[in-house]
């Protein structure tokens, strides 16, 4: 090694040091446009094109960028957003929308009626073997009767399908929704790095109340373990979902919001299997079950026991007598065994997917429980994506700890799965009373029978024991103390626009 | 020539071999990239709309063949997940993998060199005895574990940096490059305690030959003897370390990037492999393979410039 080679990698060194240690000291000064760094779990893997997108994670993020004719607001009810007033008629049957004046995309041109009509006629498309929404199956025609008036029809009424117009808006000339995602919502997309982050800016010729926070970058913090430390050091601002644990060791220095993460936690049972055909070895299931010791366990007490598949930001469809269907009771539970078939018990397998903190502590204080009445239950960790080929979509397990969440605000979104025809029914639950209280749950008009119906609906799965219910879980988000605004939703969204600086 | 023509044969049927296994690979595991592409929303209908689309029908070589032939007209294809073409990713995170394993190299060879012929001259004594049992150590030490002694030592006691708070080189090179201090340090500290150990063994037997003696009593002073004759001929066991430990610190960065929350090559490798998203794992994996294979055909060069004893058939 000559020594002036030497000089330059010494000289290369320290001045890489000298722009680290500067890099570091000045990195939060001097940022006054208002802007915000969140935390997000998961990358945008997905297409950007929000009919296509079908993580939870990459929705709840186009949230922000996207409308549709109706959206939904924090309360759980649905506003005019594209479209200025609707107007139902005929039972239920024919929806019709007056479109607002002056709404733009993000690109600057108007929303037409063209635009609107693309983007139903899009999701209703049955060529790709099913419609991109399933409920538009429904769809009869969606006709433009003058420049601002859309009007979908619909085979059979449903007074709930308002709120599948939730569906985006996108324009009809956008040639690459996949990578390029247009549309009308308070914040518009600025550029994304894969695993790094996903951009997006205030929209200022939003037709509404405009957002408050200027620039906002998702940073994907795929490491759960360094959340915390991002938080603290700064380079990240907000993190919805920490842990209960999480949560506790932040509350000094950041705003913990507890809301509910708006899902049906449950261990759901593949009805169609031994010994889960027995309606008797899934009631002594429930009888060993105690949803609160679950919850006292893995998040110090905190989130909501279920009954039921239906969460309590429905409201009026949520019935929480029902989470006092089972009491925990192991003589009862060893009865029903014995009665069933199986007075030593038996061992079956929970499959868990193993991205999933939160349900795996909950699969291992259930193999404890069900240890009281004889029955012995093995934890299988699998990926994500073998979860949803194997127990998903082909079937092919004894049960799984997962949680469900509502994809619309309808008693449908929750309950339609368990019709023993339904292509997501995948516990195989197949029950001639629920299929017909549901289809009279469907049927109605009248918002009080339907709700009856529902509750009907509800009251089957607990008596039945469709599912092992177990709660639904507690949600921390972590906010910097600079911000400040931040809203609970009933669904898997995250709103920006609502936020603000604390200064502002 | 013949030599660079034979060269650059072997490394296209490496490159070759490793693609086709690879993607072999992947079509034995379970999981399909439909199914991640479609989630909660799969019906057996649009998975298979979806998968006859893509081509997954199509019989392993035959997508195999496709992949290649696009691969080889410069097409990476588009990444199933992200829906974007492979190049673009690939072009955005290849600088991130890329200037770290140089750093780190830099700094290999910044505390090996001194550090080594150091321990060779002063041999037996106090400082050597101290270098030889902090590098047994040092070596001992896994650089995933290494990141995170660094992260916690100077991220979280010191200070020096905020773990986790990456800078792309997009948006500012000083910060992106003062944040991969750190990493690189971690990748490159158990490579040079190996380097340092070589070097010295290499130094001291270099030593004891008849040419250093002979170069004394020309009067050549202990430091011009180290530097202008001993370390030359010492280093030809070095740069064959130097060039493995190359080729290993860019698969060690693919680690180092998880601990330091980097995304680089790296990460995408790993979720693009969960997410089942081949053409961008088979981009990735050509990426780092080439990088391997050129780093190798560089160090065979460098032989030759260093001992023109060695020839290069």
């Amino acid at each position: 090694m000559k020594k002036g080679a030497a000089k330059w990698l010494l000289a290369f060194m320290l001045t890489t040091l000298a722009v680290a240690l500067g890099g570091c000291a000045g990195d939060k000064e001097g940022e006054s446009s208002s802007q915000i760094t969140i935390g997000i779990p998961q990358d945008l893997e997905d297409s950007l094109d929000p009919h296509k997108a079908v993580a939870a994670g990459t929705k709840e993020v186009l949230f922000n960028l996207f409308e549709g004719l109706v959206k939904p607001t924090s309360d759980g009810d649905l506003i005019p957003a594209v479209a200025s007033a609707y107007e139902e008629s005929e039972g239920g049957k024919v929806y019709t929308f007056t479109l607002r004046d002056g709404v733009k995309f993000h690109d600057g041109s108007p929303v037409t009626a063209e635009d609107v009509k693309f983007s139903l006629d899009k999701c209703a498309d049955t060529s790709n073997g099913g419609p991109l929404v399933p409920a538009f199956s429904n769809i009869e025609s969606v006709t433009i009767t003058d420049d601002h008036t859309v009007v979908v029809t619909l085979k059979e009424a449903d007074t709930e399908f308002l709120a599948y117009m939730t569906t985006a808006i996108i324009p009809a000339a956008n040639e690459n929704p996949d990578t390029n995602p247009i549309g009308t919502g308070p914040y518009k997309y600025v550029s994304r790095s894969p695993q790094e982050n996903f951009v997006v800016e205030r929209f200022d010729d939003y037709w509404g109340e405009k957002a408050n926070i200027e620039h906002v970058t998702f940073k994907i913090c795929a490491n759960a373990d360094s959340i915390v430390m991002n938080l603290e050091g700064g380079s990240i601002d907000m993190f919805a979902r920490v842990t209960a644990t999480q949560a506790a060791e932040l509350s000094d220095k950041f705003d913990v919001l507890e809301g509910t993460m708006n899902l049906v936690q449950a261990l759901y049972l593949n009805n169609a299997v031994e010994p889960f055909d027995d309606v008797r070895v899934r009631q002594a299931l429930c009888y060993a079950v105690n949803p609160q010791e679950i919850m006292d366990i893995i998040s110090d007490g905190k989130g909501t026991e279920l009954g039921s598949s239906m969460f309590p930001a429905f409201g009026k469809y949520y019935m929480e007598e029902l989470n006092d269907t089972y009491q925990q009771n192991f003589d009862k539970a060893k009865e029903l065994l014995a009665d069933a078939g199986y007075p030593d018990g038996f061992s079956f397998t929970i499959t868990v997917p193993s991205n999933y903190q939160p349900h795996i502590d909950t699969a291992q204080v259930l193999v404890e429980q069900f240890a009281n009445i004889g029955v012995t239950a093995n934890i299988q960790l699998v990926e994500w994506d073998s979860w949803l080929s194997d127990v998903y979509t082909d079937r092919n397990f004894e049960s799984t700890v997962v949680g469900v969440d509502a994809s619309s605000l309808t008693g449908a979104a929750l309950l339609q799965r368990f019709t023993s025809t339904a292509s997501n029914n995948f516990i195989n639950y197949s029950n001639a009373a629920y299929d017909e209280a549901f289809a009279n749950a469907l049927a109605s008009t009248d918002d009080a029978e339907k709700t009856k119906y529902y509750k009907e609906c509800e009251t089957i799965l607990a008596t039945d024991a469709a599912n092992v219910y177990i709660q639904d879980l507690p949600e921390f988000v972590a906010l910097n103390k600079n911000y400040t605004g931040y809203e609970f939703y009933p669904l898997y969204v995250q709103d920006i626009a609502k936020l603000k600086l604390v200064s502002q | 020539m013949r030599y660079a023509g034979k060269k650059i044969l072997t490394m296209c049927v490496t490159l070759f071999a490793v693609t086709l296994f690879v993607f072999l690979a992947f079509h034995m595991i379970s999981g399909d990239p439909v199914t991640s592409m479609l989630g909660t929303q799969a019906t057996p209908e649009r998975a298979e709309a979806l998968r006859e689309e893509l081509g997954l029908n199509d019989p392993v070589l035959v997508q195999y063949g496709r992949w290649a032939a696009g691969f080889l007209k410069g097409d990476m294809g588009t990444s199933y997940s992200y829906r974007m073409p492979v190049s673009e990713m690939i072009v955005d995170k290849l600088p991130v993998t890329i200037t770290m394993t140089l750093m780190a190299f830099v700094w290999m060879i910044l505390i090996a060199i001194p550090v080594g012929l150091y321990a060779a001259k002063h041999e037996g004594g106090v400082v050597d005895r101290i270098i030889t049992v902090v590098n047994q150590i040092i070596m001992a030490v896994p650089p995933f574990f290494a990141g995170i002694l660094i992260t916690f030592v100077f991220g979280m006691i010191f200070r020096l940096f905020t773990p986790g708070g990456y800078v792309s080189y997009q948006v500012n090179t000083g910060k992106f490059v003062g944040y991969l201090f750190f990493p690189s340090l971690a990748i490159a500290l158990p490579k040079a305690a190996m380097a340092i150990k070589l070097l010295r063994s290499s130094v001291i037997s270099e030593l004891k030959l008849d040419y250093v003696r002979t170069a004394y009593s020309r009067g050549n002073s202990k430091r011009s003897v180290l530097y202008r004759h001993v370390l030359k001929n010492a280093m030809i066991p070095v740069i064959t370390f130097l060039g493995m430990a190359l080729s290993d610190m860019i698969a060690g960065s693919i680690i180092i990037e998880q601990v330091f929350g980097i995304p680089g090559l790296g990460r995408i490798l790993l979720t693009s492999i969960s997410n089942r998203d081949y053409p961008v794992v088979m981009a990735v994996i050509v990426c780092i393979a080439t990088l391997v294979l050129v780093v190798n055909m560089i160090v065979d060069v460098i032989y030759g410039l260093v001992d023109p004893r060695i020839s290069v058939e």
